[in-house]
């Protein structure tokens, strides 16, 4: 079936902003998707609400519109567009959701917008639970008891005729809020009564729960001919129970026997024809481990995380494909992309083993809980490739950034045994590191089957690495001993080195005593990093280098081809291996190695993925070969066909390394990849290769504290206050020497709560009591907190020459996480002057460090004077959004600056760059819903998983629009909740009275009510938390509250009420604002909303006019 | 223990021994299923052949019986990357390397498999000798080219049946003539409720004839079809006597008993992932494949064949038909075992032609 010819322009959904459980995934998608439909010589038209993702480029579409993403705001870019057809289910949920929305509505009846790939019905089958029970039973495949309940006896009355556990999922609310999984009666009285509450029609779903089971997923793909294909499947190592989010994840199967495996996928494709799914859908199924019983779980009628995980490991692009076949388009009409000669109608055999580690944000929320259960709670994932099941798991671990180079953890060395057998027994982000270290401790694995319900072959497998290690361990010098492998396996030709002749061979000089070369290969073979040979052999990681080296125990890298080597293929997608033939061959061209930045966590999102492509691109347009490493599926980046060369592996030095010395580039590019990437700055410097752009010692100069504050006072640009504090007196002096307020960090972050602003000398000894250790080696950062306005810079500059795109405001003072912040571009309130000292002190410190490339700085306006906080010698967050927004191509010309360019030459002039008509503001977006036992309020630490921009002439629309992409429901009126420290109260005076103003009834405390009351303002006082029911959280559990304000009172101690009445607002959906700038901006927006406004939209390729 | 493996363009794969000991030759191919290892042990068309697995682990859930797809093992050597000593699976009774050293297999592990298979893959499949007695590993690429040709070898008489077999079903009676059948073909056609007389080889179409059954599926096996001499005599014998339904090498004997002819493809089609077309529909079926050898495409019309599948990967003839006989026939398996159950659609499509033609 050819392409539907009537089919002109097609409007793609984006999925927003990146959430915990919807990350950068959608971007790859929706960028194939795009890409696939203009291969098709379609009109694209785009909507989503985030400025960092590749697919808002303006090449990617011919009319993008940056717009939240509700079903109104749908609606009018349809109707200013008047596309044919609507692609939804390429943005995840976010996009299936809208898509159904404005067909409700009739929007699309209206305009005559059909709907591609997946019909609505389809869609409907899917999601409805009763629908998709009722075809489930129709085709005959099984599906877990349950029913639907309004009272706590029926839940009872279920699970005494199922027997437990079962799982109670309350209807309509996020993510699973409110649920669980109760194993006694107990248990389920507790947790249906709470879900039943949560749930706002007063409803849960109890469903018999398969504990233990083993949880299969299959990722499978129909075309409207009803070819049906399964692309990959993957084995949960974690059993049902755990989200598969949170899963650590096996592709293909590991324990399934055939006939298992074929019974599956029989039933995926019974499945996806039953629902008459035209595009992509993944179907997971929970497998008695000890019969051919299976139940169907859930049904994705879309894209999905684990449709991009799939794609990367086998090779096969599911997002093209299904976008083909959304237009018409059957498999067997679409060519193999990877090996250009087969076709898109085929099943990928994988010869290799590809492993899923997610990763947790506990880093930054130390107060979470990090138990994992149904609800989801990672907010990025890394993937790694090995010959060995082994191989990937450690490779996978290596590149989660967590600072441990193996399955092992000094601290759980210290757990007793009980502790230990408890942890391993309810799951958390620790397990396999518990298990590791169970198994060092001599546990049996049998026992550690009955604990974690971890298939018997993970737990050898795991084992198999702590005996490896066991063997290097005995090879720590000492007494000379054999070589514990008797044969190594190689090949070779008969007149070549055929005979296994390294066996058993001592090894030279200056090897640690032992280490034979046949241990050492099956050491990597294990997938054993440097490191951790390194630790238990008692040396470095440099002489393990050395001597695989000098023993020719190097990698090979081998090719993801999508048919296990039966075809040739040309995508240059590798990973390495510990075997005898290498088919990367690296070829003699210029070329440069662009350092990607891993996994999305809070801190490290979409943007650098962003910039890192944009890299690669501006490599490529300048004629040299760009090879990218990076480990993280959901990305554009690691698409096989961004790059020249993707290598698919960990970003820590060994592996980077390892890949350096093969290709030998002219150069590295770290500016783009964030931390992660700089952080390899100096080791790869180190080992010889050429760093592009800014220097590492310049780079070594912004970021190491002394020498900055060196190079500031040089300059003479002020900063604020501050010293480093070695020992908790030194630090005490410096505070008092500034003044309080102070911000405290430590200077190295072990994970934890790490930066505060601390009132006085009683919470500074607090903060070095309970969150940081103060030593000589981790000393204390203590800096004068300045009241005032944020500002932020991001500059280009070629050595020379400084250009700055824009400055940006914040609208949150100093001390709120510039990334929490929300930032508005151009600036509202500076004057022409200030404008001008930001340049300069920005043109000054570039030049200083001799910046090449993107620099970022951040300034405090502190009572009418700026003061410097913060030099980032990178890319930032903010580049995608302020390229967007300006049409400058920053990381284009910073590339090119890396290579040699000015400038001059690229025809740009040094100089604030003139602003634009257009105000855009960025929001963050914060995934609280799902993290419980997480504070809401905003300060120092960075909390926000995501973000959105909104575009307008008019600052107040602009507000608006960044609002509601966030997802703030703002109310007109209502009743508003305020609860205002003491320091305050003044501050918050007006705004209590504009709330007032605009209509709302104000609800508060005590204190705050006397406060308020005294300044003859009306207020309805509630009672506090701990003064007994009903009080303020009651109010707002009872949906009696529309807004709440609530700025953060003396110490952070979870139980105390502020937080829980955070909590329940987050939990019930009601905008909560903890800083009092975010709600004056609030308040403007709510008054221009009364005003009722129109809100033009403006296409992204309108903004530079 | 120290095995290697000696291709005859004198390439040498060391690796760990595991299974039973010993040297052995064949032809040495590569199967891309990631599962299905038993039934590609226990598939009798592999008799002749060492057998490289590209999927790089290997016996993770074990040996389970019920999955055989006859009595034992006929492949010459396993070549693996990784075999599982500890495997997994509820329905395990016992590791690969048992299994393997029970049936005489000799297993070798550790290899660079995924090199292994690129060189096959570029040169062509290739004789080698696999051995645990490794002292001369030149002499072992000597002897790997003095083996004898595979196609000068009659494998077909060391996996069929010797004897009349009866599978008791109802109602219709299907012949199996038994070229090196697999278990499955029987199991299909007996859940669709017929009786199976599986026939050895070299019966005489007579004897069959004197059965009387509604059809006759001429199986898998082993070696190049032009070898099995009896049985393409016996098939055009049958042919326009009963409908026939040719399987893989039942599907080569039955393109030349008709007049067609077959030739040796590069390195085959050997795993689980093959997209077939039936080109009567359009629609598109991924399916278990094994085999060396093809239906030259130009050689169907004059024998009155008609090509009614086709492999989207290579263009090569999947299946035909007969243009007026009752005759259908697919190069790759209905019956699975390992591999997706997709085209056990065509067991009905035979079972219509009998109806049809029965009566």
């Amino acid at each position: 079936m050819p392409k539907d010819k009537t089919l002109k322009k097609v409007m793609v959904i984006g999925s927003g902003p990146i959430v915990i459980g919807q990350a950068a995934e959608f971007d790859y998608a929706g960028t194939q998707a795009c890409r696939a439909l203009r291969e098709e010589g379609l009109q694209v038209v785009l909507i989503n609400s985030n400025p960092a993702t590749i697919m808002t480029d303006a090449n990617m579409a011919d009319r993008i519109y940056i717009e939240p993403l509700t079903p109104e705001f749908v609606a009018k870019v349809i109707h200013q567009e008047r596309p044919d057809a609507l692609l939804p289910t390429l943005g995840g949920q976010t996009g299936l959701n809208l898509a159904k929305q404005v067909a409700d509505a009739g929007v699309l009846d209206q305009y005559g917008v059909r709907l591609l790939g997946t019909p609505l019905e389809s869609i409907k089958r899917a999601e409805d639970r009763e629908h998709f029970r009722n075809m489930c039973l129709a085709i005959g495949e099984p599906i877990p008891e349950s029913v639907i309940i309004s009272e706590v006896d029926a839940a009872v009355a279920f699970a005494r005729k199922t027997s437990y556990p079962v799982v109670v999922r309350p209807a309509y609310t996020l993510g699973g809020t409110g649920g669980g999984v109760a194993f006694s009666e107990e248990e389920l009285r507790d947790i249906a009564n709470r879900g039943l509450t949560m749930s706002i029609i007063h409803q849960a779903l109890v469903e018999r729960c398969v504990l233990g089971w083993k949880e299969i997923e299959y990722e499978v793909v129909r075309d409207g001919a009803d070819n049906c294909i399964t692309i990959c499947n993957m084995e949960n190592i974690d059993p049902m129970g755990i989200h598969t989010g949170d899963s650590i994840v096996v592709a293909p199967t590991q324990t399934l026997s055939d006939r298992e495996h074929q019974m599956l996928r029989s039933a995926s494709l019974k499945i996806i024809r039953a629902l008459g799914v035209e595009g992509g859908c993944n179907v997971q199924f929970a497998l008695d481990p000890e019969s051919y019983n299976y139940y169907v779980i859930e049904v994705n009628p879309r894209l999905s995380r684990s449709s991009a995980l799939a794609s990367k490991a086998t090779g096969y692009p599911i997002a093209k494909v299904a976008t083909k076949v959304a237009v018409g388009l059957t498999l067997d009409e679409i060519k193999n992309a990877v090996t250009g000669k087969t076709y898109a109608c085929f099943e990928p055999a994988l010869d290799y083993v590809v492993v899923k580690y997610p990763r947790w944000p506990f880093d930054k929320f130390s107060f979470a809980n990090r138990n994992l259960g149904t609800q989801m709670k990672s907010t990025g994932e890394v993937m790694a490739i090995g010959r060995t099941f082994e191989e990937a798991l450690l490779k996978a671990v290596r590149s989660l950034e967590i600072g441990v180079a193996g399955l092992h953890m000094t601290e759980l060395g210290h757990l007793p045994n009980d502790q230990l057998r408890a942890r391993m027994a309810r799951p958390d982000d620790l397990r396999l590191f518990l298990v590791a270290e169970a198994l060092r401790r001599g546990f049996p694995v049998s026992e550690l089957f009955e604990l974690t319900r971890i298939d018997r072959f993970f737990l050898d497998k795991i084992k198999n690495i702590t005996a490896t290690e066991d063997l290097v361990r005995a090879a720590r010098p000492g007494p000379a001993r054999p070589d514990p492998l008797t044969w190594v396996p190689r090949t070779g030709t008969p007149t070549g080195a055929g005979a296994p002749a390294d066996a058993g061979t001592p090894t030279g000089a200056g090897a640690p005593a032992g280490l034979m070369p046949g241990l050492l290969r099956r050491a990597k073979r294990a997938g054993l990093s440097d490191s951790t040979i390194a630790e238990l052999l008692g040396t470095t990681s440099r002489e393990i280098h050395r001597l695989r080296r000098e023993q020719g125990v190097e990698p090979v890298y081998k090719m993801v081809d999508t048919c296990a080597g039966e075809f040739e293929a040309t995508t240059p997608y590798y990973y390495s291996t510990y075997e005898e033939e290498d088919e990367a061959g690296a070829e003699d061209v210029r070329k440069v190695v662009v350092l990607g930045s891993g996994p999305i966590r809070i801190g490290q999102g979409i943007e650098f993925d962003y910039c890192s492509v944009h890299s690669v691109w501006a490599l490529k347009e300048q004629g040299l070969q760009a090879i990218i490493i990076n480990n993280n599926p959901e990305t554009v980046s690691t698409d096989f066909d961004t790059a020249d060369r993707l290598y698919f592996e960990p970003l820590v030095p060994e592996d980077v390394m390892n890949i350096l010395h093969k290709e030998k580039p002219e150069g590295v590019i770290v500016q783009f990849g964030g931390q992660t990437a700089i952080n390899l700055a100096r080791p790869v410097e180190k080992a010889g290769f050429n760093i592009l752009g800014t220097s590492v010692a310049d780079i070594d100069r912004a970021e190491d504290r002394e020498r900055f504050d060196r190079l500031v006072a040089e300059l003479g640009i002020p900063r604020p206050p501050g010293g480093t504090g070695f020992s908790v007196e030194e630090a005490q002096r410096i505070a008092e020497q500034v003044g309080f307020p102070v911000l405290v960090r430590p200077s190295y972050v072990l994970g934890g709560r790490a930066m505060e602003i601390v009132y006085n000398s009683q919470e500074l000894l607090e903060y070095m009591a309970d969150a940081v250790r103060v030593t000589p080696k981790h000393p204390v950062l203590v800096d004068k907190y300045l009241l005032g306005k944020e500002l932020e810079v991001d500059a280009v500059c070629d050595g020379e020459t400084v250009l700055v795109p824009g400055i940006m405001e914040h609208v949150e003072r100093a001390g709120v996480h510039s990334g929490d912040s929300i930032a508005v571009f151009p600036p509202q309130s500076l004057t022409p002057e200030i404008k001008q000292q930001l340049f300069d002190y920005t043109q000054q410190i570039a030049r200083a460090l001799r910046i090449r490339g993107l620099v970022n700085i951040q300034f405090v306006l502190h009572e009418g004077r700026v003061f410097v906080l913060e030099v980032n010698p990178r890319s930032s967050r903010t580049v995608p959004y302020l390229s967007k927004v300006t049409g400058i191509p920053m990381v284009n010309l910073a590339t090119r600056i890396c290579l040699g360019a000015t400038l001059a030459e690229m025809g740009y002039r040094g100089g604030l760059y003139e602003e634009t008509q257009n105000i855009a503001v960025k929001a963050p977006v914060f995934s609280f819903a799902k993290l419980l036992d997480v504070d809401v309020c905003l300060g120092p630490e960075m909390k926000s998983t995501g973000e959105v921009m909104g575009v307008s002439k008019d600052y107040a629309l602009a507000l608006y629009k960044a609002c509601l992409a966030a997802g703030y429901s703002l109310p007109l009126s209502g009743k508003a909740v305020v609860t205002i420290a003491d320091r305050d109260k003044d501050e918050a005076l007006p705004l209590v009275r504009s709330l007032v103003n605009l209509g709302f009834e104000i609800v508060a405390t005590e204190g705050t009510a006397a406060f308020l009351r005294s300044r003859a303002i009306t207020v309805e006082v509630a009672r506090k938390v701990h003064e007994g029911s009903p009080n303020l959280v009651d109010l707002i559990r009872g949906n009696k509250i529309h807004l709440v304000v609530n700025t953060l009172t003396k110490g952070k101690l979870t139980t105390r009420d502020g937080f829980r009445i955070r909590r329940a607002a987050v939990e019930m959906g009601v905008p909560c604002l903890t800083s009092l700038d975010t709600a004056r901006v609030v308040i403007e927006v709510m008054r221009a909303r009364q005003r009722g406004e129109a809100m033009p939209l403006i296409p992204l390729q309108e903004y530079v006019s | 223990m120290q095995a290697v493996l000696a291709l005859e363009d004198g390439t040498l794969y060391y690796g760990r021994a595991f299974g039973a000991g010993g040297e052995n030759w064949g032809e040495v191919v590569f199967n891309t299923g990631m599962t299905g290892y038993e039934g590609v042990l226990t598939d009798p068309s592999y008799c002749g052949q060492i057998v490289v697995m590209t999927y790089p682990l290997v016996g993770n859930y074990g040996i389970n019986a019920e999955d055989f797809e006859s009595k034992g093992s006929f492949v010459r050597g396993f070549v693996v990357r990784e075999a599982c000593d500890r495997p997994s699976n509820w329905k395990s009774g016992g590791t690969l390397a048992e299994f393997l050293a029970n049936e005489g297999v000799i297993g070798l592990a550790g290899v660079d498999t995924r090199a292994l298979t690129r060189r096959l893959r570029t040169k062509g499949t290739m004789r080698g000798i696999i051995s645990t007695e490794t002292d001369e590993p030149e002499a072992l690429v000597e002897k790997a080219r003095s083996c004898p040709d595979f196609s000068a070898q009659d494998f077909i008489p060391m996996v069929a049946a010797k004897d009349i077999l009866r599978y008791d079903g109802g109602d219709p009676v299907l012949a199996l003539i038994d070229l090196g059948a697999k278990q499955n073909i029987v199991r299909c056609l007996q859940r669709r409720g017929c009786t199976v007389v599986v026939f050895p080889p070299d019966t005489p179409p007579a004897d069959i004839l004197a059965q009387n059954p509604a059809g006759v599926v001429i199986s898998n096996g082993p070696g190049d079809p032009v070898r099995a001499v009896s049985a393409i005599a016996a098939v055009r014998a049958l042919a326009g006597k009963k409908p026939l339904f040719g399987i893989c090498l039942g599907h080569q004997v039955l393109a030349l008993a008709l007049g067609a002819r077959t030739y040796k493809l590069k390195f085959g089609h050997r795993g689980a992932n093959h997209p077939v077309k039936d080109l009567a529909t359009g629609k598109v079926y991924i399916s278990s494949h094994n085999h060396g050898f093809s239906v030259a495409e130009e050689t169907l019309a004059p024998a009155g064949l008609v090509i009614t599948h086709r492999n989207l990967n290579d263009g090569t003839v999947e299946g035909f038909r007969h243009r007026e006989l009752p005759v259908m026939s697919v190069q790759y398996h209905p019956e699975a075992g390992p591999g997706p159950h997709d085209s056990e659609y065509l067991f009905d499509e035979f079972l219509k032609l009998i109806g049809r033609e029965g009566n």
